[in-house]
């Protein structure tokens, strides 16, 4: 077991920490009056806050953690995840989606199913949403849980379960005001807690090119291997990358994941709201220097016999998530490290809650007042939802205990994101840019691309189908086969939900009016200056986007 | 409602304090086991420069409010 260490003023470090968010807990909740308030953070933020919350949302430690080894694994080739696999997806939901989802001023992206199309539309996405968010939950507690456990020598259950009730006390107190208001938090201690371990590193090699130098040639290019899968480290095809990471997976996740969308509801204006993925899509470009850097630093050491760095192992399999802890204990002296584990710390945590305020917002709204009692009051929804927190995070402790039982969890957790995701892009794409699509379409498609992509996990892993069958190539990793087959769920919803919508009765297009383009006027920022608008900063962040591709191709 | 910018400010400021309070006594008394690249004394200038964004960040933000 690697031990970081704690001094005692590496403690006092995390207490500050805890501190900080309950004290900030206890003093917004006397700002939390009613539901909108609770649920949607009373539609008062700035494009600023709401911005930075829906990067952090997605920011967690699982990812942080996971990603540098990824990044240890597969090499540059993990970038396209924040690149490619996110920027085009962030402008676009800016851009053409966003006015749809504000301007019917609903409270989750279930609520928009039940404009667009229909209720049993609409709960046939929350249940599946539920599902995932709770799943996912779990997954993040086991996950820090296992971290703490591994790296700090601290106890399994003592951990998560103070973890759980600390993110339990705050988000019961504030929802999603105090879950934003931690995850601005969070961005903050991830920049400061996490910058120098990549910073150190370069330092140490004496340059970026330096570090570039050590590592295999096919580790550190982002396309010029991509046209034969046996010579990158991904083993993937620029198509698998493209259609399946960079369209279906980035598109369904960062346009329709209402986990980071709610985070854009909660903007004060439509300008705001069309901003908000747009500002995050700057600083998601940027965080490649934290985790892509560390990775390579990390894989650069390893490298070299003399540096004494190398990853742990359990057993025969080499443990790619040491890589990030690791470089923190080489490098960081008593402070700093309290810093970088607060950073950790605050991933997790940011993640819980982001998880359980989409979870109770969605049921409270989606399946409670929808399904069972659609005449609850302001006050009565409030409580259910404060309710709702603390069952949900009941479920997701009762759910990390059960992922504990699992060998590889991260196989399942790729597998919920394309069963969900991926097809309800889908529906959503037709839905926002096509009158025609009737509600019998969409239902008929999106239950055919969940089921679709369920099936295509489980023929692979029992090899009922060779995982070429899907991926189009002779050989495939893994990653490769998540990202094909998201893919083909989506191909399968939209082809249904097409065929369908052709056969069955559409909506009246009166009822459609500021839900789909064509009968939506366009109020957005008209009387503003080009160089103020949404469209003016998406084209810029697009710009830098292709020059980053180009100068590491 | 204070704004967010103004804990951010403080709690970074708080971090930044504790972090050089801790680097300036390892400066007094070295460690008798030191990290790798140790003689540029990280935690001292990354604490310091933690306290001075924290204090520009809670000043600039302290009379702000949000509705």
């Amino acid at each position: 077991m690697v031990t970081l260490g704690l001094n005692p003023v590496d403690w006092l470090v995390i207490a500050v920490y805890f501190g900080f968010i309950l004290g900030l807990g206890y003093y917004l909740k006397k700002f939390t009056r009613n539901q909108e308030d609770f649920f949607i953070a009373g539609r008062k933020n700035s494009s600023w806050v709401a911005g930075l919350a829906f990067l952090s949302a997605n920011l967690g430690a699982l990812e942080l953690l996971g990603m540098t080894g990824n990044t240890f694994k597969y090499g540059m080739y993990v970038a396209h995840f924040y690149w490619i696999g996110a920027i085009p997806a962030m402008v676009f939901l800016g851009l053409y989606m966003m006015p749809f989802y504000y301007s019917s001023r609903i409270h989750s992206v279930p609520g928009y199913l039940r404009l667009r199309f229909d209720e049993k539309t609409r709960v046939l996405n929350a249940i599946a949403f539920a599902v995932m968010t709770l799943l996912v939950s779990g997954i993040n507690l086991y996950a820090m849980a296992l971290v703490l456990h591994t790296f700090l020598g601290w106890n399994w259950d003592v951990s998560m379960l103070i973890s759980a009730g600390t993110v339990a006390a705050y988000v019961t107190l504030s929802g999603l005001l105090s879950a934003i208001f931690t995850e601005i938090i969070q961005f903050f201690l991830i920049w400061f807690g996490l910058f120098l371990v990549s910073a150190l590193g370069i330092i140490e090699f004496g340059g970026v090119r330096e570090v570039m130098a050590r590592i295999p040639p096919s580790f550190a290019t982002l396309w010029s291997t991509s046209g034969d899968p046996a010579q990158n480290g991904m083993v993937i095809t620029w198509a698998g990358i493209v259609l399946g990471l960079g369209f279906v997976l980035s598109f369904g996740y960062w346009t329709t994941d209402f986990l980071v969308v709610q985070r854009a509801f909660s903007a004060r204006d439509l300008r705001a709201a069309r901003m908000t993925p747009i500002i995050a899509s700057f600083f998601k470009m940027a965080v490649p220097f934290l985790v892509i850097m560390s990775g390579l630093v990390a894989l650069a050491l390893a490298s070299d016999p003399k540096s004494g760095f190398a990853l742990l192992r359990d057993g025969n399999q080499v443990n790619y998530d040491s890589a990030l802890p690791l470089l923190i204990q080489r490098y960081y002296p008593p402070g700093l490290i309290g810093l970088g584990v607060t950073a950790l710390l605050a991933g997790f945590m940011a993640g819980q809650a982001g998880n359980v305020s989409a979870f109770n917002t969605v049921w409270t709204y989606d399946i409670y007042r929808a399904l069972i009692n659609p005449k609850a009051s302001d006050d009565l929804l409030l409580w259910m939802g404060r309710v709702t927190t603390i069952v949900g995070i009941v479920l997701s402790v009762g759910t990390a205990y059960w992922a504990k039982s699992f060998p590889s969890i991260m196989d399942y957790m790729q597998a919920i994101f394309s069963w969900v995701n991926a097809p309800l892009f889908a529906t959503m794409l037709l839905g926002m840019f096509v009158v025609w699509i009737t509600p019998n379409g969409a239902f008929w498609g999106l239950l055919a691309g969940m089921g679709s992509s369920f099936f295509l996990f489980l023929a692979v892993k029992f090899a009922w189908i060779t995982p070429a069958a899907i991926t189009l190539s002779p050989v495939a990793s893994d990653m490769a086969a998540n990202f094909w087959r998201a893919w083909w769920a989506w191909v399968i919803c939209f082809l249904v939900t097409i065929g369908v919508s052709l056969f069955t009765r559409r909506k009246p297009r009166e009822e459609l009016v500021g839900l789909v383009k064509g009968l939506t006027a366009e109020t957005a920022t008209v009387a503003v200056p080009f160089i103020k608008k949404p469209e003016f900063y998406g084209i810029i962040s697009i710009v830098v986007l292709i020059l980053l591709n180009i100068y590491y191709w | 409602m204070k704004s967010i910018w103004y804990f951010v400010g403080l709690m970074l400021a708080t971090m930044g304090a504790i972090i050089t309070a801790s680097a300036l006594y390892s400066l007094a008394n070295p460690p008798a086991e030191s990290k790798v690249l140790a003689h540029l004394h990280p935690d001292l200038w990354w604490g310091f420069l933690m306290l001075a964004f924290g204090i520009f960040f809670a000043l600039l933000h302290r009379r702000k409010t949000v509705r």
